[in-house]
């Protein structure tokens, strides 16, 4: 059984769908990586996993349960965690509150997830007590991601991690992405940088117009001259 | 000497007295726009609500023989607080949580406020009338003087039992306020919301729960503010309508949506009400001899009936210098 899958998932906001029927499957063990052309629909994938838009049909199903249309405060209780692409911080509160609302749901002792974070990103530790909205692009990035994990999920949800960062903190962002995934949580991330992105995923998912293009691992959407020629930009 | 003891009367015990009200009332204002995004207009009549409770808790209490060492205002008011919270969770499930519900904007919500506010001057009219009424009707007003013959006045400083007890009670709700929202969990959570709503339901925060606290906190405040204001002058259905928008100058000065803002902003606007009203002149009359004639009897800056003048004037001067607020406030 898959820890998340979409089938035949219809959404949007309101008006014509922009997903017309994907289908998705990622299991404990996969980086999930969803590349292709702006408008594609790949937030609005992301989106309807995490109850954020109206899915109107086909089902969203997480550790084999039905959580089509679950609001989005239930599903981090389930074990999904969402970082959003822009505004993933709360800017006026430090880095450790920002720690601290995502074990929210928490009622356990959490300091010791709070270390592991900041063994995950030691710039944050420094930086512990410092408004978030005063770091810099990567290290928001870090608080962002930092927040999602403080709940232990099981299933992490990026949007473009790699946002605006300048190459170097991408692939310290990858770099954690993979470890953290060994940890045994599963990634389901859309990325802008689709070749590195790739490299990295075991399970890739080519969408273009609110549909499945192509599906295969990292390695085979990279070998395959139709997706390289597509969408990889040759 | 004299003078400046009257200085010390009428700017500084007035302006702490008029600053507690405003920022009790501005911090409930502030909150609701950091929560929920409106400007909750009806604020000011929840504060005339709350003394209104008092009010009655004060004559059942008297009538059930009860004395204490307190004033009978200040020994009911935290039931009352309890009841104000519980009337402000109710006007929210009422009216502001249906139009929430179906993703009305927050102009809507703020006309819903106007209508808040003539329903419960309306029903408050309805059945006490439109008299004012006196928590000291029947005990006289303790007054404290002090005596300052120490430094040559022949005036005492004058305050009241209950402006001693609005300034200290107001020292208890900022601090055990800042403590909820620096220590809690549900305080942070509702920092979080304020700063990032959807952001915080993503966190798996209780964002209803956190609406919940919110009209809790807001409707406690105002009872205290209400009942302060209440027991400085007379109670009456228009109470606390009458300075709402002082109110509202004031959380908007100190950045909407910041509490710290909000009680700062408060007292700015009290100090500088009473000290634009100030006759100046009072300071000089001990040199009015080595004084050229021009100089008049009249220095206020602005004539009392003007006073509302005032905080819209250090409104206008903040947006222009720092529209965000004195502290960075939230935008809508």
């Amino acid at each position: 059984m898959a820890l998340v899958a979409l089938e035949n998932v219809e959404a949007g906001y309101g008006g014509a769908p922009i997903l017309k029927g994907i289908n998705m499957e990622v299991d404990a063990s996969d980086i999930g990586v969803i590349v292709g052309p702006n408008g594609a629909g790949k937030s609005t994938a992301l989106k309807s996993i995490f109850g954020l838009l109206k899915v109107s049909s086909g089902a969203v199903k997480f550790k084999g349960e039905d959580v089509t249309n679950s609001l989005p405060d239930k599903l981090v209780y389930k074990g999904l965690s969402f970082v959003p692409q822009e505004h993933n911080v709360f800017t006026s509160m430090s880095v450790n509150e920002n720690l601290e609302m995502g074990a929210f749901i928490r009622k356990d002792d959490f300091s010791d997830t709070i270390a592991s974070v900041y063994d995950m990103f030691p710039p944050l530790k420094e930086k512990r007590n410092q408004p978030a909205g005063e770091l810099s692009g990567g290290q928001r990035q870090m608080v962002a991601m930092g927040r999602a994990l403080m709940s232990q999920p099981s299933l992490l949800l990026l949007d473009e991690p790699s946002a605006g960062l300048s190459p170097r903190y991408m692939l310290e962002i990858f770099e954690q992405i993979v470890k953290i995934n060994s940890s045994g949580v599963g990634i389901l991330m859309v990325e802008q940088n689709a070749r590195q992105a790739l490299a990295f995923a075991s399970k890739g998912f080519v969408l273009a117009n609110g549909q499945n293009k192509f599906s295969g691992t990292g390695r085979e959407l990279l070998d395959d001259p139709e997706v390289a020629k597509s969408f990889l930009g040759g | 000497m004299n003078e400046l003891i009257f200085f010390v009367n009428k700017v500084l015990v007035s302006g702490m007295v008029l600053g507690s009200i405003y920022a009790l009332g501005a911090v409930g204002i502030t909150l609701i726009f950091g929560i929920l995004r409106f400007a909750h207009f009806a604020h000011g009549d929840m504060m005339t609500l709350g003394a209104f409770i008092t009010f009655i808790l004060t004559v059942l209490a008297a009538s059930l023989g009860i004395v204490a060492p307190v004033p009978m205002a200040i020994l009911v008011l935290p039931l009352a607080m309890v009841l104000a919270a519980g009337m402000a969770l109710a006007i929210d499930k009422g009216f502001y949580a249906p139009l929430r519900a179906r993703g009305a904007k927050p102009v809507i919500l703020l006309i819903a406020s106007i209508g808040v506010t003539l329903m419960i001057q309306g029903l408050i009219r309805l059945f006490s009338g439109v008299s004012s009424r006196s928590f000291y009707a029947d005990t006289p007003k303790q007054i404290f003087r002090i005596d300052m013959s120490a430094i040559g006045a022949t005036r005492p400083i004058v305050i009241t039992e209950p402006q001693l007890w609005m300034v200290v009670l107001t020292i208890v709700a900022v601090l055990a306020l800042h403590f909820f929202l620096t220590r809690s969990r549900l305080g942070k959570g509702m920092r979080a919301m304020a700063d990032n709503a959807d952001l915080a339901q993503v966190s798996g925060i209780n964002t209803q729960l956190v609406v919940r606290v919110t009209w809790i906190i807001a409707g406690s405040l105002a009872a205290l503010a209400g009942t302060m204001l209440a027991l400085d002058v007379t109670l009456k259905p228009d109470l606390a309508f009458n300075i709402i928008l002082p109110i509202f100058a004031a959380a908007i000065v100190g950045g909407l949506g910041h509490s710290y803002g909000a009680i700062a902003g408060g007292f700015l606007v009290g100090f500088a009400e009473t000290m634009s009203v100030f006759n100046w002149a009072v300071l000089l009359r001990p040199f009015k001899e080595t004084l050229p004639e021009w100089i008049p009897n009249d220095l206020s800056i602005v004539p009392t009936e003007y006073k509302l003048t005032v905080a819209f004037t250090i409104l206008i001067i903040v947006l222009l210098v720092k529209p965000t607020g004195l502290f960075k406030g939230v935008s809508s």
